[in-house]
């Protein structure tokens, strides 16, 4: 028994050597590669999206579906399928403005000050997080902290600090899978360090030879027993033509 | 005198009709005067409560703030004009900081003004004194009761409040409850809390700004210092005092309607004298007296009404109005919080111009209707009359 101890603690260094050179000869990507990687992947000149929005309440979860018609990160058009309360609403974003239109009172109303912090459909998300759309690049300085595992893969944990003044979230900490480039946990901090909202991917699939999120789930962590907000893909297509029709704010009231 | 002898001999001769006629006439009396009172009281009450806790004197607004805009608070601070400046720094200004944030008392969201003010003030009632004895770490609240119960926080309960700074990043803390006030002026207590305003400079950023300045009352208001809009306590109430105009105005379709009632059994009694005492009229005009004395006997008959009625409701309705006006009746229930700005006893108040007014109302109107039956004498022939006919 002692022996076979020996033998281990032998051969010990002679097997974990080679990972270690391994790990050393691996080329740690930079922030900014790491940023276009996921661009790439997420990022698309159009893309027309079927999703479903699931808002976990403290006594009972909601499902709210939705169809998206999304051209760069500037304009996106939203219109809810479903359940019949929420059926007709529809929502334009074009650059940093936001108008919502509600087939009840037959309005159309822009969100906007305070009314962008507000929930989104009850959900853990803010209008302000939907409006988010500058390059990460531009607007933080990252840097690429090292490797961990997360859910058994390979990840690069990439800090992301502000460089500019006037961003919602002054701190990101992002975990990136290796193999798809995919952010798979994201953290948001406020400026005295508190963590605010975490998101993460619990699903991904293969779209069009790029890897996407199809299960992502939002939680605002000053909620407590908050059990998130889980937004699932159901049908994505990328570049399809967008009639410029559907970023009128007519279409709203169509 | 020989003619309101013989009309008050008539009257008091009536009995009960006239009783009757002169109670509800009474009645109708007190109940304007009270209504009208308790609507006044209602004005006035808002008045105190907003000038001891919330307007002083007089407020200077921000440019850019209009607390009826939501839209425009985000804008809404400012580095103080000197001459406001000077009043501050004299004791006689209080300014006020106002940033939008939430906050998650037992882990759940709630949006919220976040209210920054000094705690030595003194220009208005709140007790912001106890902020600055906190010496914990956390950032020291001050709440109203009706926030209190909203949100079940107690003093010394703890929670997150996230907000943010002026350039737009969110930053967050944990803030401690260090007293709940009782304030009847729900403008400063639901969807609030109130800070020290050097702590909130400090996390917004915004060093020595404020949103508006409130001025103690003894203080002059300036006119729009350094740009700054000038609010008069006036200006301030304007709302209430429309709102409370609005509430007379469908008031008073309640007083027509108790005049109406009151002036019909008037006008029935004279219609029913004249026709049972035509005799009498006959007699009068055959002894010599003129038509338009005997009108004047009939008309002065009704129009003793008002007066019996005001003696009658100085009687009973003297002493209720000085209870209304002196002690308050008691609200069954705290009306803040259903956002209407009353005290726990709502104090009537009485102007001269009132009793006048009514007095005066009620007088020419009883007249009225004493007036236009009596008319039909006018018609009559001595001869008839005395024969008991009426043409």
């Amino acid at each position: 028994m002692k022996l076979l101890k020996r033998s281990v603690y032998v051969m010990m260094p002679c097997l974990i050597w080679p990972l270690a050179l391994a790990a050393q000869s691996e080329k740690v990507p930079t922030a900014k590669e790491l940023i276009e990687a996921i661009d790439a992947n997420l990022n698309a000149r159009t893309s027309i999206v079927t999703s479903r929005m699931v808002v976990h309440g403290r006594r009972a979860s909601r499902t709210i579906t939705s169809r998206s018609w999304v051209e760069g990160t500037d304009k996106a058009f939203t219109e809810y399928l479903a359940p019949p309360r929420e059926a007709g609403t529809k929502m334009l974003k074009l650059g940093d403005q936001l108008w919502t239109y509600s087939p009840q009172t037959d309005r159309i109303i822009q969100i906007s000050g305070h009314m962008l912090r507000q929930s989104l459909m009850g959900s853990d998300l803010s209008y302000q997080d939907m409006m988010e759309d500058q390059s990460l690049e531009d607007v933080y300085d990252g840097i690429v902290e090292g490797s961990e595992q997360l859910n058994g893969r390979d990840s690069w944990v990439m800090t992301l600090t502000a460089k500019v003044e006037g961003l919602a979230y002054h701190t990101r900490k992002a975990w990136i899978d290796k193999e798809w480039l995919l952010p798979m946990r994201e953290e948001l901090f406020a400026k005295s360090g508190k963590l605010l909202k975490s998101s993460y991917a619990e699903e991904v699939m293969q779209v069009e030879g790029r890897w996407y999120p199809k299960v992502w789930v939002f939680k605002d962590e000053l909620k407590r027993n908050s059990r998130g907000t889980e937004w699932i893909i159901d049908e994505i297509a990328f570049n399809q033509p967008i009639p410029e029709a559907q970023f009128a704010k007519a279409a709203l009231r169509k | 005198m020989i003619l309101f002898k013989l009309a008050l001999r008539n009257l008091v001769g009536a009995g009960t009709r006239t009783w009757l006629n002169v109670t509800v006439t009474s009645i109708t009396f007190v109940l304007i005067i009270f209504m009208s009172g308790l609507y006044q009281g209602m004005f006035e009450s808002n008045k105190r409560l907003m000038i001891e806790t919330e307007i002083g004197g007089g407020t200077y607004w921000h440019p850019a703030y209009d607390p009826k805009d939501p839209f425009t608070l985000e804008d809404s601070h400012g580095v103080l004009p000197t001459e406001i400046a000077e009043q501050v720094i004299a004791g006689t200004g209080m300014p006020v900081l106002i940033t939008q944030g939430s906050i998650y008392p037992e882990g759940r969201l709630r949006p919220v003004l976040i209210k920054g003010i000094p705690p030595e003030q003194q220009v208005v009632t709140l007790p912001t004194g106890i902020l600055s004895t906190y010496a914990g770490e956390a950032i020291p609240v001050l709440i109203g009761a009706g926030m209190a119960k909203t949100t079940k926080l107690r003093v010394g309960d703890t929670f997150t409040a996230r907000w943010r700074d002026a350039r737009g990043t969110y930053d967050a803390d944990e803030a401690e409850v260090v007293s709940i006030m009782n304030v009847e002026n729900f403008q400063v207590d639901q969807g609030q809390i109130w800070v020290p305003l050097e702590r909130l400079q400090r996390m917004l950023e915004m060093p020595d700004e404020a949103t508006y300045v409130v001025v103690s009352r003894e203080t002059s208001l300036l006119a729009n210092p350094g740009g700054w809009n000038t609010m008069s306590v006036d200006a301030l109430t304007e709302d209430f005092r429309r709102i409370m105009l609005t509430g007379q105005a469908s008031m008073s379709i309640m007083y027509l309607i108790f005049l109406a009632l009151a002036a019909m059994g008037i006008f029935n009694s004279q219609v029913l004298s004249i026709f049972r005492r035509r005799k009498e009229i006959g007699t009068l005009m055959a002894l010599g007296m003129h038509r338009g004395r005997v009108i004047g006997l009939f008309t002065t008959e009704g129009g003793l009404h008002s007066l019996l009625a005001l003696i009658l409701a100085a009687l009973y309705g003297g002493p209720f109005l000085l209870w209304t006006a002196t002690r308050g009746i008691p609200l069954p229930i705290d009306y803040a919080e259903i956002g209407m700005l009353l005290d726990q006893r709502m104090v009537s108040v009485y102007p001269a111009g009132l009793f006048v007014g009514t007095t005066l109302l009620v007088t020419f109107i009883v007249t009225i209707v004493s007036y236009l039956p009596a008319r039909k004498i006018a018609k009559m022939k001595p001869t008839e009359a005395i024969s008991g006919r009426t043409n």
